[in-house]
Formats: C-alpha cells, sequence, structure tokens
C-alpha cells in the first residue's frame, strides 16, 4: 500500500463517493488510510494530544470545545485509574443537521481511526460508538467495518503490534434528543434514563461508569486521523479562520439544492447559500436562518456576510452550533417554524427539572395560540419572561436555554408578526387601549 | 419467559459493559425485536436477567420513544416532525398519511398493520419531508400524492 503524496483539500470527504458504499479496509489503506493511525502509535499519547491542541481542533458537536483541551483534561501516567473510556457521539438529533450521518456512511474507517487514535491519546482501552437507532444504514456499515478491523488487528488486543490494546463497541441508542447531552448520554450508555448530571465532576475525570471519560462528535474524530497524518499547520492551513480545519457545512429549506459541502472553517454563510445551495427558490426571498440547529438564534439577511466559524457566529448573538442551517423563507410563516421548534423542545424535554419540564410547553401552548389566531396582547410578555427564565443558569442543562435562543431572537427579528398574531383574538382598538376581552 | 435466543443475545450485550444494568437498553430492544413490543412481563424478566428491579427497567423502558410499551402494528410508520420537514410540507404529508390509512397519530391500524408515529428529525434534512417505516428511510416527500404514498405503504403487508 502507498500513501497518498498531496494532502487533500477536503479530508472529511476526500474517500467519500456519493451513492456508492464506502471503501472496505483495502482500498481505504490504498488511500491514505490508517496512516495516522501508524503516525500515532509511534508517538507518546501526550504528544497526539498536544498535536490536537496545536492544530486549533474545535469539537463540531456545537459547542466548539478545543478538543485537544478536552483530551488533556483526563488523568494520564501511572498514578491515573486503568479503566477510562471514549465515547463517540453519533447521536446526531439536533433538527436540522444531517452531517455525522454522511460521515459514517460514507467513510466509517475514517471515523474508526479516529476513535482509535483518540483512545489512544487518552490511554482508553474500550470505545463506544453511541448511535441514535434512526441511522440503520450507519450502523450496518460500522458493524462491517469493525469486523474488517477486528480480522486485521486494527482493533482488538494489541493493536498492530503496538501494545495498545483497543475494543470497540457500537450502541444503538432507542431515541430522544437529551442523549445528545454529553452527561445525558454517559446516562444512556450506563442504561439509565438520559438525565444530564451536575458538572463536576466533569466527564474527564468522572465519566462513564465512574471512570475518566472523553466524548466527542464524530466529525469531530473524523479529523484526527488526518492531523496527525499531515500535522496541524497544514490543518491550520485549510480554514479561513482561527480555529482550524474545514467544516462540513450544510442547508435546509427552501433552497434550489439543500445539500452538505465541506468547506474551509470560516466560509461565509452567503457563499453557502448562494454557491453551493444555489440559492432560494424561484420566487422566495430568505427572511432569515439558523446558523448551526434548530437550538441557535435566528440571524437574518444583514448576517449572510459573516464567516461560518464559531467566533464570528457567536459575536453577531448567535452560534455555529453543527453549522447546519435551516433557512426560513418569506412565505413561510415564522409563527408555525417557532412553534414547531418549541414543540419539539417541550417534548424532548427529559422532565428532570421543573422550568424546563413545565416552562417549555406553556411556551409551546402559548405559541400555538398565536399560530391559530387565538393570540392574546399579554401573550408576548410571557414569552419574553420564559426565555429569561428558562436561560442559562436556571436550568439542569443547557436544553431549555437552547430552546430559548430561537425564540428569543425570533421575537427580536420577527417582532411584527407577533405583534400581529397577538392582537388577533382581540380588536386592535381594545388591544390598543388595554380593554378588557 | 425470554427465549433461548433473546437470552443469548442478551448475554452477547452484557459483555460490552462492566454494569449488567448498562444492557438494559439493549435487553428493550432485542426482546422488541423478536416480539414487537415490550410487555410487562418481559420487563420482570429482563429485571430478573440483570439483576435489576422491575421498576428501575420500566423507567428505562418509558423513557424511550423507541421502545413500544403498548402492542404496535407490523410496521411502524415514524413521520419527522421537525422544523426542516416542516419548512417542506410535513404537516401536508401527516394528514395524507391519516387519511390514506385512516388513522390518527398514535393509532394503530384495524388490521395492525401499521402504526402512525411522530419522530423528531431524522437526520435527511435536505431531502425533506421524510419519514421511516420499520428501517426504511424515504425522502423527496414533498410532492407526494396519495397514489404515491399508497404505492410506498404497499410495500410493506
Amino acid at each position: 500500500m502507498t500513501a497518498r503524496t498531496s494532502p487533500p483539500g477536503k479530508p472529511l470527504t476526500d474517500r467519500i463517493r456519493p451513492e456508492h458504499p464506502p471503501y472496505g479496509l483495502a482500498d481505504y489503506e490504498r488511500h491514505g488510510g490508517f496512516q495516522g493511525l501508524r503516525a500515532a502509535l509511534k508517538m507518546a499519547p501526550q504528544d497526539v494530544t498536544g498535536l490536537i491542541k496545536a492544530a486549533g481542533l474545535r469539537g463540531r458537536g456545537g459547542a466548539g470545545f478545543p478538543t485537544g483541551v478536552k483530551w488533556g483534561l483526563v488523568p494520564m501516567g501511572a498514578e491515573a485509574p486503568k479503566q477510562k473510556y471514549i465515547v463517540a457521539n453519533g447521536d446526531e438529533m439536533e433538527p436540522g443537521t444531517f452531517k455525522d450521518r454522511l460521515l459514517l456512511e460514507g467513510d466509517p474507517l475514517q471515523f474508526i481511526e479516529g476513535m482509535l487514535i483518540g483512545g489512544y491519546a487518552i490511554g482508553a482501552s474500550v470505545g463506544y460508538i453511541f448511535l441514535r437507532a434512526e441511522y440503520v444504514l450507519a450502523a450496518e456499515r460500522l458493524r462491517a467495518a469493525m469486523r474488517e478491523c477486528r480480522a486485521r488487528h486494527l482493533l482488538g488486543r494489541n493493536v498492530l503490534g503496538s501494545g495498545f490494546d483497543f475494543e470497540l463497541h457500537l450502541h444503538t441508542s432507542a431515541g430522544r434528543y437529551i442523549c445528545g447531552e454529553e452527561t445525558a448520554l454517559i446516562s444512556s450508555l450506563e442504561g439509565k434514563r438520559a438525565i444530564p448530571r451536575a458538572k463536576p465532576p466533569f466527564p474527564a475525570t468522572a465519566g462513564l461508569f465512574g471512570k475518566p471519560t472523553v466524548v466527542n462528535n464524530i466529525e469531530t474524530l473524523c479529523n484526527v486521523p488526518h492531523i496527525v497524518h499531515y500535522g496541524a499547520d497544514w490543518f491550520r492551513g485549510l480554514s479561513k479562520c482561527g480555529d482550524g480545519g474545514t467544516k462540513l457545512y450544510g442547508a435546509s429549506g427552501k433552497l434550489r439544492h439543500p445539500g452538505a459541502w465541506e468547506l474551509p472553517m470560516g466560509t461565509t454563510v452567503r457563499e453557502i447559500l448562494d454557491e453551493h445551495a444555489g440559492g432560494m427558490r424561484a420566487g422566495l426571498k430568505l427572511r432569515g436562518f439558523l446558523p448551526g440547529g434548530a437550538s441557535t438564534d435566528f440571524l437574518t439577511a444583514e448576517h449572510l456576510d459573516l464567516p461560518m466559524d464559531f467566533d464570528s457566529i457567536a459575536k453577531a448573538g448567535s452560534r455555529m452550533g453543527t453549522g447546519t442551517m435551516i433557512v426560513l423563507d418569506d412565505q413561510t410563516d415564522v409563527i408555525g417554524m417557532v412553534r414547531n421548534l418549541q414543540m419539539f423542545f417541550a417534548r424532548e424535554s427529559c422532565g428532570w427539572c421543573t422550568p424546563c419540564r413545565d416552562g417549555l410547553p406553556w411556551g409551546e401552548k402559548i405559541l400555538a395560540g398565536l399560530h391559530t389566531g387565538r393570540g392574546q396582547p399579554e401573550d408576548l410578555d410571557v414569552l419574553r419572561q420564559l426565555t429569561r427564565w428558562l436561560g442559562p443558569g436556571r436550568t439542569f442543562c443547557a436544553h431549555a436555554p437552547g430552546a430559548m435562543e430561537p425564540l428569543q431572537s425570533a421575537l427580536k427579528h420577527f417582532r411584527v408578526d407577533f405583534e400581529r398574531a397577538a392582537n388577533r383574538g382581540v380588536p386592535i382598538t381594545a388591544a390598543k387601549t388595554g380593554a378588557q376581552t | 419467559m425470554l427465549s433461548a435466543e433473546e437470552l443469548r443475545e442478551i448475554d452477547t450485550e452484557l459483555g460490552h459493559y462492566e454494569q449488567a444494568s448498562a444492557a438494559t437498553i439493549e435487553a428493550l430492544k432485542i426482546v422488541q425485536r423478536h416480539r414487537g413490543w415490550v410487555s410487562d412481563e418481559a420487563v420482570a424478566d429482563i429485571a430478573a436477567k440483570l439483576g435489576s428491579s422491575p421498576a428501575d427497567v420500566d423507567a428505562v423502558a418509558t423513557f424511550y420513544n423507541l421502545i413500544y410499551r403498548r402492542p404496535v402494528g407490523r410496521h411502524v410508520i415514524h413521520v419527522c416532525d421537525s422544523v426542516s420537514c416542516w419548512i417542506m410540507g410535513q404537516p401536508r404529508l401527516t394528514e395524507l398519511l391519516k387519511q390514506r390509512l385512516g388513522v390518527d397519530v398514535g393509532q394503530t391500524t384495524g388490521d395492525g398493520r401499521f402504526t402512525l408515529l411522530p419522530i423528531c428529525c431524522l437526520g435527511t434534512c435536505d431531502r425533506a419531508p421524510a419519514l421511516m417505516i420499520g428501517s426504511d428511510t424515504h425522502r423527496d416527500l414533498e410532492s407526494v400524492d396519495a397514489a404515491r404514498l399508497d404505492a410506498i405503504l404497499e410495500r410493506y403487508s
């Protein structure tokens, strides 16, 4: 087998051939596969972590936490607990997000290689893939890839004769969005209700079964083999901004060509929507968009020239999240859209803490009224209050605050629509004078 | 009683975890794959097998939407009702399904063939709206009509 000589410009999707089954092990290795793992196994584990830090890889699950820093929090050395775990978060359930599916279906070996390197770097001998139940094809392809890896000593005892042992297990889930929250995911992997846990302790010190655990997103792990193979400088060079690498961006809604594309990190929203997604469908105008899934604040046409990277989108008052955009056009009812989002979050609350369990259905009920001509003038005040009561710091985990992001920003950017809906239930004049209805 | 096949499959999963109760979700899914749903009796049997209490196993079973604690049809239809599918016409798709099947969301057809349920984002938003029937994903259903929908449903007897 020969390693490819020129590094790919789109490393994550380089080996993916749409509408074709993924490469098997032999083809994968012929196209540069397992070069990263081979290089990593010759390095000290901490040096692998150092390399990931230097590359500026930030978590692709939505939060953007630096991956190398996360790995660096795991206790290492002779004093460290013997059993540690690495867990891949393949619970991709953020509405509007469809990137990890492509990576798992298209190149499962790339992901497994990333998992192996991550396990080696933190000293974990067991890894779990937490995969949502609905990703049937991804599960099938992962199982086939894992079988091939076992047969070739890439998984199991003494990986490639290096002395590193690594077992990998696939856990297919049974539903519930909250499983994507890393501590809820750990609860679920332990066979419990997927309820988030208090932090600290952080999973890096006390995670799965109380052992040091790293939870990484699928796309994050897929970047790892390339960083080890081609180096931190190469990875940083792929990006248009301070964060390293490419990003698997996506766009859905009434666009000409919705889809997902691997592009330099920091590509502008306009380029993604106009050049790659083909712009809006004929006769429609863009009114707003959720930059990175359902739990991110709406942005509007004035934000189209922003680079899609963690810091630029945060400065504009939203989050890049998963980097998969949902576009609102001028003929889709914004109140209906926000109602749909809040219905989702209300249904998916795990029920553990009261503000989330009771507050989200309250907001959903008000939005249902606004959406069906039963709005009340005071509705908007209640919704605004909810965005504070369910905001950061008021709930056990980020679920309800995430739900409030599209709501608070919709109230701000699409105020006229909400005011019109709120006054539909009573005559405008009565509403103006504060008359009772 | 759990069948020999079910016990064998659960034992395989038990080998993947350092605690037996961690295999609860797998055990529930195994039983459901064989029987279609999870009865009270099955909950108690799984609890006995894993050394948990029936209440603990039921707490898990009732948390996850893809574990059925009531009988369902031979094929479960999950219609994605998350935001991208909603924008692309999911409400119309759901109405059409209700009409063709003669049931409301949450119900099973009289012949026990289909159960209609909502599901959150299926991760195929660029080809919305989408639904799953059993383990098959059907996409690009924006302009689906009764004839095309019937043709899809006919594949599931």
